[in-house]
């Protein structure tokens, strides 16, 4: 195998596959990433992948193929090299069992890891539908926030993603908040249906790396075909990775639709005020709000500790309220949001509180929801 | 050498001075415990005593509290039972055939808070740095209250006799510059006794004690000092710290080079009231029935649950003590994300530290449920999650507290615990 490509679209391609590699491999080969240089539908490309049985990922790119072939080297040491090669043409000469990497001057000599011992990809799963990459990422973004990170609770470690004709939702919760957010896309079939609940933070490097296309396409296998996948595929890049098992909580029922209280409040003003104030409030002391007509006032610390009490501008339609909040989670729910104003919808201290933006217009809801659950005070 | 066998059973009060124990010099403001603030207050054979004062025709007799099954423990053991050789936790049985005339009271945990609660009381009007470590111990830090009672002596002599006459119980005080010193000293003067090391004295009383008498040398860093040759606070003394550190550890080794010089840096704390509240159980014989023994986890459970929300407090770390047939003992926590008071928490962490420890079908002898970590319920706050229900598990162990007031304990229990009646169909 012998080809030449750009250094920098060399060293793009490997960062990203290099996404994928594992930290500990269970079998030495999965440490490598796998470079195939062939011809295919008439045009000259390298194929790197990367997988680690869980994900998957792939990205082809242009080359000049002097030599056709395929090798398998150590991907965190090719990922180094090319950052740091010169903005040069590099050329890549597999010869066996090792392969050597030169650019301008620079000249690396790597060993390869046995090719036929590298599991074969899954096959991605048949396209289902589209939707803009950066929309995308922006709604991944908003609703990873409030997922899980225990592992002994593996369904709240996921995004539940439902389509449902051209929209397309997706919720995540720790228990503590739910974040919800609704967008529509271009379905493959209009009448489509279809439920998976994607790893999170795999979901959320995807969606954020696929922004290089304009276009996402998803691929969600269908339940019947046994294991249950995800694909996403965008600017020549695509990776699979494998859903969870388990029951997502039906969530829709906890959202409630009537409140007492709906106040609104600058949103950057705010987001300030809670960091400074929050300073005083210890690891699990909470951050209490009391919204009264025209006004905000945030506390934190008591009794014998330090505290601090900062007063905001707001707006307040129906009944005064004092709620606490975990200060982290507030921020995660208010920095999601994407208005300069956020709307606080209460009914009671302990009870879920709805945090969205403003919407443009008030006929409109808001297509993303972030519910926070209180943190009740001892009496 | 053990703590105890410092206790010299002999009336002793004065100072610590040039040629040993000397009476106080004529007079307050000596100035001899001018820098030794700390006091440390113990009741004599308090439960005993307690028990005592509440049945005056036990007067002249030995008086033994303790548990009167089969494995029983001595509790405490008053002066006289004492002159037998019994002490506390020594097995029943074998204190009743060293004192076969002792009268034996079950222990009677409520009535002796009432009293430890009255003598605090006594204790806090001195001055509220009062740090309680027990029913019946506490250190004070008078350093506040010289001015209005004058110095430490003195006020040594007011509390003793306030808690003689206000009680009708005896307690022993050791004054010294330390809290450490403080203890020593009180033990060294039990009973009804008082006892100042001035701050040039601390030496000369700390170096022939031998080294169990130091805090945190049980009889494991005993041992390892004895094969050293080490068996006085002094000879740990003239052993430099960094030889120290190097054969007992880091931590070890520093703590003990400080306490040999006399050196103890801790304040009194009056926050630390409880560090732990806990329960155990000796079972009558060894126990290895996993069903039993995840019954008496959770028995154990509720106790401590109960008594957690009584004292107004919660706890974060749930300890489970295990201890087989042959005195063996394991210890396994865990540290919760929140804190709590409500049994079905405790019980679930300790009956899974309990299947985690591998000791199903193990024989058993005691077992006991701790929780450390704990805070006042002022100071706790609870992080609803989304599927919570409004009124779970902390509400209904609320309101069978409120039963067990009015109707008293066990009318509510879990249905495990229940005892079957005899006509219970």
């Amino acid at each position: 195998m012998k080809f030449r490509v750009e250094r920098d679209v060399l060293a793009d391609a490997v960062a990203w596959t290099a996404r994928a590699l594992p930290v500990r491999p269970s079998v030495p080969v999965l440490a490598g990433i796998l470079l195939d240089a062939n011809e295919d539908e008439g045009t000259q490309k390298l194929k790197l992948s990367s997988f680690d049985y869980e994900v998957s990922a792939q990205v082809s790119v242009d080359i000049d193929v002097e030599e056709p072939g395929t090798t398998l080297v150590s991907g965190r040491l090719l990922a180094e090299i090319t950052r740091n090669l010169p903005p040069q043409t590099v050329e890549i000469d597999a010869d066996g069992a090792k392969v050597v990497v030169s650019c301008g001057s620079a000249k690396f000599t790597l060993l390869t890891l046995p090719v036929e011992d590298y599991p074969t990809l899954p096959k991605m799963p048949q396209v289902t539908g589209s939707v803009g990459s950066d929309v995308f990422h922006a709604a991944v973004s908003q609703v990873a926030v409030a997922a899980g990170r225990d592992d002994t609770l593996p369904m709240l470690t996921g995004v539940r993603v439902e389509i449902e004709g051209d929209t397309l939702t997706l919720a995540s919760t720790d228990r503590y908040r739910l974040a919800v957010r609704e967008l529509t896309w271009t379905p493959e079939n209009p009448g489509m249906s279809a439920v998976a609940l994607v790893p999170a933070k795999t979901l959320a490097d995807t969606a954020k790396s696929l922004t290089s296309g304009a276009e996402v396409s998803i691929a969600l296998s269908d339940a019947e075909s046994g294991e249950g996948m995800i694909g996403f595929e965008g600017g020549g890049r695509r990776t699979t990775t494998r859903l969870l098992d388990g029951e997502f909580p039906k969530y829709r029922t906890l959202l409630p639709d009537s409140f007492g209280s709906v106040a609104e409040v600058q949103k950057a003003e705010f987001m300030e005020a809670v960091k400074r104030v929050s300073l005083v409030a210890e690891r699990n002391t909470p951050l209490r709000l009391s919204f009264s007509q025209g006004r905000l006032v945030l506390e934190a610390g008591t009794g014998d500790e330090a505290q601090a009490v900062e007063a905001l501008d707001s707006e307040l339609e129906g009944e005064d309220i004092q709620i606490a909040f975990n200060s982290a989670f507030l921020l995660d729910g208010l920095n999601a949001i994407d208005s300069d104003i956020a709307r606080l919808q209460f009914t009671t201290s302990t009870k879920p509180a709805i945090i969205t933006g403003k919407p443009a217009d008030e006929e409109s809801s808001s297509d993303y929801r972030y519910l926070i659950m209180p943190v009740r005070l001892s009496s | 050498m053990s703590r105890r066998q410092l206790e010299r059973g002999a009336v002793l009060r004065g100072m610590v001075g040039a040629t040993g124990i000397e009476p106080f010099p004529a007079g307050d403001g000596h100035g001899a415990d001018d820098d030794c603030p700390i006091l440390h207050i113990d009741m004599d054979a308090f439960f005993a005593s307690v028990e005592r004062l509440r049945c005056p025709r036990t007067r002249g007799q030995p008086v033994i509290v303790g548990g009167t099954g089969p494995r029983g423990v001595v509790y405490s053991a008053d002066y006289i039972a004492r002159t037998y050789g019994v002490h506390s936790a020594m097995p029943m049985s074998r204190a009743l055939r060293l004192c076969p005339d002792a009268v034996v009271f079950p222990p009677d945990g409520a009535g002796y808070r009432r009293v430890s609660e009255a003598v605090m009381d006594i204790l806090r009007a001195v001055t509220p740095d009062v740090e309680v470590l027990s029913l019946d111990e506490a250190f004070l830090d008078v350093s506040g209250a010289r001015r209005r009672l004058g110095g430490p002596a003195r006020i040594a002599g007011l509390i003793r006799a306030r808690v003689r006459e206000e009680q009708g119980l005896t307690c022993s005080v050791g004054v010294a510059p330390s809290k450490f010193v403080a203890k020593l000293a009180s033990t060294r003067c039990k009973p009804d006794g008082v006892l100042l090391v001035p701050s040039a004295r601390v030496t000369d009383f700390l170096h022939p004690l031998p080294v169990g008498a130091l805090w945190g040398v049980g009889p494991k860093t005993e041992e390892a000092l004895r094969r050293r040759g080490l068996r006085t606070v002094g000879d740990v003394a003239e052993v430099p710290v960094a030889t120290l550190r190097h054969q007992l550890g880091d931590s070890l080794g520093t703590h003990l080079g400080a306490l040999a010089r006399g050196d103890d840096e801790r304040g009194v704390d009056p926050v630390s009231v409880d560090r732990s509240i806990g329960a155990e159980e000796t079972f009558d014989t060894d126990v290895a029935d996993v069903e039993v023994i995840h019954r008496e986890l959770l028995r154990l459970s509720e106790r401590v649950a109960r008594r957690l929300r009584d004292s107004g407090q919660l706890g974060r770390t749930i300890v489970v003590k295990l201890r087989r047939a042959d005195f063996s003992t394991i210890t396994r926590s865990c540290t919760l994300a929140e804190h709590t008071d409500v049994a079905r928490d405790i019980n679930s962490e300790a009956r899974g530290l309990y299947d985690a420890a591998g000791m199903h079908h193990e024989r058993l002898r005691l077992v006991g449920v701790r929780v450390e970590g704990l805070a006042d319920s002022t100071e706790v706050h609870h992080q609803l999650a989304l599927d919570e229900p409004e009124a779970g598990w902390r509400e209904a162990e609320r309101a069978i507290d409120r039963v067990a007031r009015r109707f008293g304990d066990d009318v509510v229990r879990p249905a495990t615990l229940a005892q079957r009646e005899e006509n219970d169909g």
